[in-house]
């Protein structure tokens, strides 16, 4: 409430000359004699069509950056890894169960994701896919480390270790004579 | 799913990695585990009341043992267990206060001291060859300051001093001829001691020996032409009486002026009526003495004029004990009758046999059976006349104290002699408890925690303390009578010599019933005895209304021909079954088939000496059963004498020779020869019949997998050169070559066979799973070793495709046949063992999850729980970094022992003979029960209690904290609503 006081104090009214509006329609007021919207619009299409490269250029350009920031998170994961060691306790399963699921909630939201840069002269595919996999990518790097801790089902020891003997045909008992 | 048990095994392993010890705190003794000290059928008995404020008596038992018990309440002041061999031949207390034992056939004469036990000191008699052992200990005889003690032992006549056990004289009888002397008499007055025997069957002598010197002062002989049948029994001072050989004609010699009158009784003038089996007893009453033929005790009494008298017949049953002297010079001595649950005592003077100076009629359980011993001892009442008190030994082995009409303690030692151990599950609770009972139980239950969480919080005073241990030790949870969830409590059932069977509760270890099996009473005309002890049903998913029962396999008779008795216990009750007779065959195995029939009986088929199998139980079902898997079943015979190992297989058809349709016979299938001169079976161990497995492949360091060989058909043989089969020391290194074999006993195939030079045995040896670990002698070390040997099956070798295993082809569960002859490989080492060992078992577990811990009875009469992986054949100097994570540990030449890890903890199991484990419910925890001269009881966990919390968990401190935190939880967040408001107010 204080902060407001001070803004209003400082700035007691204003008055807004430029009119963002484009319809006519929407005003009660008829333009002045003179001015002709249309043609304002029509100067200024030449700069907006250069605004609007700028900006999906600019788009594409950031949605580059957005497929590619997996990229720096696969580095720091692995480098987390790396230092985790392949021994199972709490800090490496850890590590690798988030290297697991990062990917796997990223992916979930691709489109999310994008979403701010669509754009209908935007391609998002190029930069989607390299998301999609460089996530896969972090993903695999998580099932590799799953792996080298020993914890997927890849050795036959993984699963004869709870077969139960085989059953034997014959029985036979005996011993020594009972004294 | 294999990630989570991947995970699971993964967290067994660290749970187990860290190096487990298995002490337990000072106040856990007694949790759960118990001790039981016992002595033995008392063989002799000798009074001790010069104090009147220690009244005790000392025994000698047919364990070993000698132990002073308190006459108050029986129990055992000290005890000494002398070793197996040591066997104890004469009790005397000298001079009040040394105990004189003497064992070992006369070789080893000790003294104890009498309050406390300790061994004053100890002297080994030698003698030229092995003769009777007999000891005198004058009462009040001095030589020179000293009191010798005579002992008559290796033919020659000892002279030792009561203080110090030095030599003071010895007198060689074998230089005299071949004499045996019967008795040795100590004539009260003279400085002279009479040795009384016979030379060749034939001829009666006498030597008085000066008891200064030793040296000869007199010898009279005489020949007996009838010869002599068991022993001259001395009268009086000049008189003997001795029966001849043909047992029907009584001679009574009598020595005047140097010559030796013989005089002549036929058995049958005397005794009217058959006298047949005729023997002299051995109580020595003056004057007097007793004849017992089949049907009658004769007491007859010798006049001065040399006149045979019969004074009085008795009941052949009845007991007499030796004579007691009174204090005014007479002699008393007491009969014991048994009658229908009661017996009657009598004391009667020696000169006046004509009326009883005491008769008492006590009340006795008659499953304690006759009265086989009786002692007596006399104590001045306080108006001066005589009491008596008797101690009887019973049929069972057990002990009692009789005084004034009353049984005042008695003793169970029939226990100190268990031949065979299992176990039964106790009755399933009854729904519908009364809810006063679980009121109190809930308000009991909450004190107690209440309590122990006082405990917890150091709070408790010393008293409170006390109290928490005693709310620990006396649960009345462990002690039910009733099934618990865990399996912690059962009925431990032991078959005695005595021919007993108890059934002990593991809680507690107290009594629950006793039986005196009517099968296995020894008559006079055979001697019966327990051989083995099998479950026989047990009721789990059919006839649940049905108790267990139990089947108790005895021969009557000493021979291996002699018939069987078979008898069939109820587990809950104690009663014997009526449904089975005795036997007509004999018996030397008893093989339980792994078949039951819809009763839930188990199928048993008895060998006896002809090779003849029998089945049992005797119905039609088991036999249809039978019939169907009979072509599958073997059975394989160990011939120790022979060195030869048979095996049989059963012909399912009938033949002329078997009449019944129970009866089989069986076909000599192979047979493993050990040449007899080189090696003898001194070992064979066989897998336990009732061991769970609970997989066969063993995973290895980098995920590599190995099949284990597991096979129930498998015997362990160990055999040693003739040469080596003695004592340690017998036999030179060279000499003596231990081989020990692994014979499948459906083929005959040796499947493993190793030598070991310059070893040898005693050889004991556990086979469990896939390995076998065996503890011998190596003689060029100077040490103990313990070896093991592991077996693999290399048939099975190739499944190790992954993709192969997921869609299941592979040949890991068809079943397995041993004339398939699958290919084994095995892996052995041998490790340094400090100790000696009487016997060694392995912890089981109900799935076979659990890692196992050998358990090792020492010879220091302790069990010793020893991990498996300390007997790893692959252990190797500098295991990798895969196998230390697997848990191999680095190799070492010894086997530790860690302090820690007796499961007998600060208790002797006296005796040991044997170590039984029997798995609870709870996979991680194995019952074990040691017994021998005493019996012990323990749950171990080889890997911890790694699926239940512990016992002495305090739910109560649980509880606490969670109430604590849901109000600690409660509280904040009405605090941080409360700030969050104010700041919204600001």
């Amino acid at each position: 409430m204080e902060k407001g006081k001070g803004v209003m104090s400082s700035r007691k009214w204003a008055v807004d000359f430029t009119d963002n509006s484009s319809t006519p329609s929407t005003r009660d007021i008829p333009d002045p004699p003179g001015f002709i919207r249309a043609s304002v619009d029509q100067d200024d299409s030449s700069l907006t069509r250069q605004k609007k490269d700028a900006e999906s250029n600019w788009k594409s350009q950031k949605a580059w950056e957005i497929a590619q920031a997996p990229f720096k998170n696969l580095m720091m994961m692995g480098f987390m890894m790396w230092m985790a060691g392949n021994t199972v306790h709490l800090f490496s399963i850890g590590i690798t169960f988030s290297a697991l699921w990062q990917p796997l909630s990223a992916l979930q939201g691709v489109g999310k994701v994008f979403e701010p840069y669509k754009d209908s002269k935007v391609d998002l595919l190029a930069p989607k896919l390299l998301y999609i996999a460089l996530n896969l990518g972090g993903m695999l790097l998580g099932v590799w480390k799953l792996n080298t801790l020993g914890l997927l089902p890849t050795h036959a020891s993984d699963w004869v270790s709870s077969l139960s003997p085989a059953h034997e045909v014959e029985f036979s008992g005996g011993g020594a004579a009972l004294h | 799913m294999a990630m989570a048990i991947k995970l699971s095994l993964l967290l067994l392993f660290f749970l187990a990695s860290i190096l487990p010890t298995f002490s337990i705190f000072q106040d856990q003794v007694g949790f759960m585990d118990w001790h039981q000290r016992y002595i033995g059928k008392v063989k002799d008995a000798v009074f001790h009341t010069q104090k009147a404020g220690r009244k005790r008596v000392v025994v000698s038992t047919e364990e070993n043992v000698i132990a002073s018990l308190d006459l108050r309440r029986g129990e055992i002041f000290w005890r000494h267990v002398l070793g197996a061999n040591d066997v104890v031949d004469k009790i005397d207390i000298a001079l009040g206060k040394y105990v004189i034992t003497l064992s070992s056939e006369g070789s080893i004469l000790r003294a104890w001291n009498l309050p406390d036990g300790q061994m004053v000191w100890e002297s080994f008699l030698s003698g030229s060859k092995s003769s009777k052992a007999l000891l005198v200990v004058p009462a009040n005889l001095k030589v020179d300051l000293d009191s010798p003690v005579f002992v008559y032992s290796g033919a020659s006549l000892h002279a030792i001093s009561n203080i110090d056990g030095e030599y003071l004289w010895k007198k060689d009888f074998a230089t005299e001829g071949s004499i045996d002397v019967h008795q040795l008499i100590l004539p009260g007055g003279n400085d002279v001691v009479h040795a009384v025997g016979v030379t060749g069957s034939s001829q009666f002598d006498t030597y008085e020996i000066d008891v200064k010197n030793g040296g000869l002062l007199k010898h009279t002989s005489a020949s007996l032409p009838g010869g002599v049948y068991g022993e001259i029994l001395p009268i009086s001072g000049d008189r003997f009486v001795a029966l001849d050989a043909s047992r029907s004609v009584l001679v009574l010699l009598t020595i005047q002026n140097g010559q030796v009158h013989l005089e002549q009784t036929h058995v049958s003038d005397l005794i009217h009526g058959s006298s047949v089996n005729t023997v002299i007893l051995p109580s020595k009453l003056s004057g007097i003495f007793s004849l017992r033929t089949d049907d009658c005790i004769v007491f007859i009494k010798v006049t001065n004029e040399g006149k045979l008298n019969v004074m009085e017949k008795v009941d052949k049953m009845v007991v007499v004990s030796d004579a007691l002297s009174l204090s005014e010079g007479e002699q008393a001595f007491a009969l014991v009758q048994h009658g229908d649950s009661k017996i009657e005592l009598s004391v009667r003077l020696v000169h006046d046999m004509s009326s009883n100076h005491l008769k008492e009629t006590v009340k006795m359980d008659h499953e304690r059976g006759f009265v086989h011993k009786i002692f007596i001892n006399n104590y001045v009442r306080t108006d001066r006349s005589h009491g008596f008190r008797a101690l009887i030994v019973m049929e069972d082995h057990s002990l009692l104290l009789l005084q004034q009409g009353e049984i005042v303690w008695t003793r169970d030692d029939g226990l100190a002699s268990v031949i065979d151990v299992t176990t039964s599950e106790l009755p399933v609770e009854k729904i519908g408890v009364s809810v006063a009972k679980v009121e109190h139980n809930l308000f009991e239950w909450l004190k107690g925690h209440m309590l122990k969480l006082k405990g917890t919080l150091m709070l408790a005073t010393l008293d409170e303390i006390e109290a928490i241990q005693k709310i620990r030790l006396q649960s009345s949870e462990k002690s039910k009578m009733t099934r618990d969830h865990n399996g912690f409590r059962r009925l431990l059932i032991l078959l005695t010599r005595a021919g007993k069977l108890y059934a002990l509760h593991t809680g507690d270890g107290r009594i629950v019933w006793s039986t005196l099996l009517q099968s296995l009473r020894t008559t006079s005309q055979q001697q019966c005895s327990g051989l083995k002890l099998h479950q026989w049903q047990v009721p789990h998913h059919h006839a649940l209304d049905n108790n267990p029962s139990v089947l108790v396999v005895g021969r009557c008779g000493l021979s291996l021909t002699s018939p069987t008795a078979l008898s069939i216990v109820d587990a809950y009750t104690g009663k014997e079954l009526p449904t089975m007779g005795p036997a007509q065959h004999s018996t030397v195995q008893v093989i339980p088939l792994p078949f039951r029939d819809s009763t839930e009986q188990q199928l048993h088929l008895l060998i006896d000496a002809d090779k003849h199998a029998h089945l049992y139980p005797r119905t039609p079902e088991a036999a249809r059963i039978f019939q169907r898997e009979a072509e599958n079943v073997y059975w394989y015979s160990v011939e120790s004498e022979a060195g030869i190992l048979r095996g049989y297989g059963v012909k399912s058809t009938h033949s002329s020779n078997v009449p019944d349709e129970y009866d089989f016979e069986t076909r000599n299938l192979w047979s493993v020869v050990f040449p007899s001169e080189s090696e003898k079976i001194i070992a064979t161990v066989t897998r336990k019949p009732n061991e769970v497995v609970h997989t066969q492949a063993k995973v290895i360091a980098d995920e590599d997998v190995m099949y284990k060989y597991i096979s129930k058909n498998m015997v362990f043989v160990a055999t040693v050169s003739p040469k080596a089969s003695g004592p340690i020391g017998s036999a030179t290194p060279d000499e003596s070559v231990l081989v020990v074999y692994l014979v499948d006993t459906v083929t005959g195939r040796i499947l493993h066979r190793m030598t070991h030079l310059g070893s040898q045995g005693p050889v004991h040896a556990v086979l469990s799973e896939n390995w076998v670990v065996y503890h011998y002698f190596n003689l060029r070390a100077h040490r103990y070793e313990i070896s093991v040997i592991e077996i693999y099956d290399q048939s099975r070798a190739e499944n190790k495709d992954v993709f192969k295993l997921i869609v299941g082809k592979h040949n890991l569960t068809t079943p397995v046949s041993s004339y398939s002859r699958p290919e084994v490989t095995t892996k052995s080492q041998s490790y340094f063992f400090t100790h000696s060992v009487k016997v060694i078992s392995v912890s089981s577990t109900a799935k076979g999850i659990t890692s196992k811990h050998l358990l090792i009875g020492t010879i220091g009469d302790q069990v010793l729980a020893l991990d498996k992986r300390f007997v790893d054949p692959r252990r190797s100097l500098n295991p990798t970094q895969a196998e230390k994570e697997e848990g191999l540990l680095p190799l070492t030449d010894t086997l530790p022992i860690i302090p820690q890890s007796y499961v007998t903890h600060a208790f002797k199991v006296e005796g040991l003979r044997g170590i039984e484990t029997v798995p609870a419910k709870l996979e991680s925890t194995s019952l074990v029960f040691a017994y021998g001269v005493d019996l012990f009881y323990t749950r171990i966990a080889p890997s911890r209690t790694y699926d239940s919390l512990t016992e002495d968990f305090n739910y109560a401190l649980l509880l606490l904290t969670i109430v604590a935190l849901v109000v600690a939880i409660f509280v904040t967040w009405v605090l941080s609503e409360r700030k969050d408001l104010q700041e919204k107010w600001r």
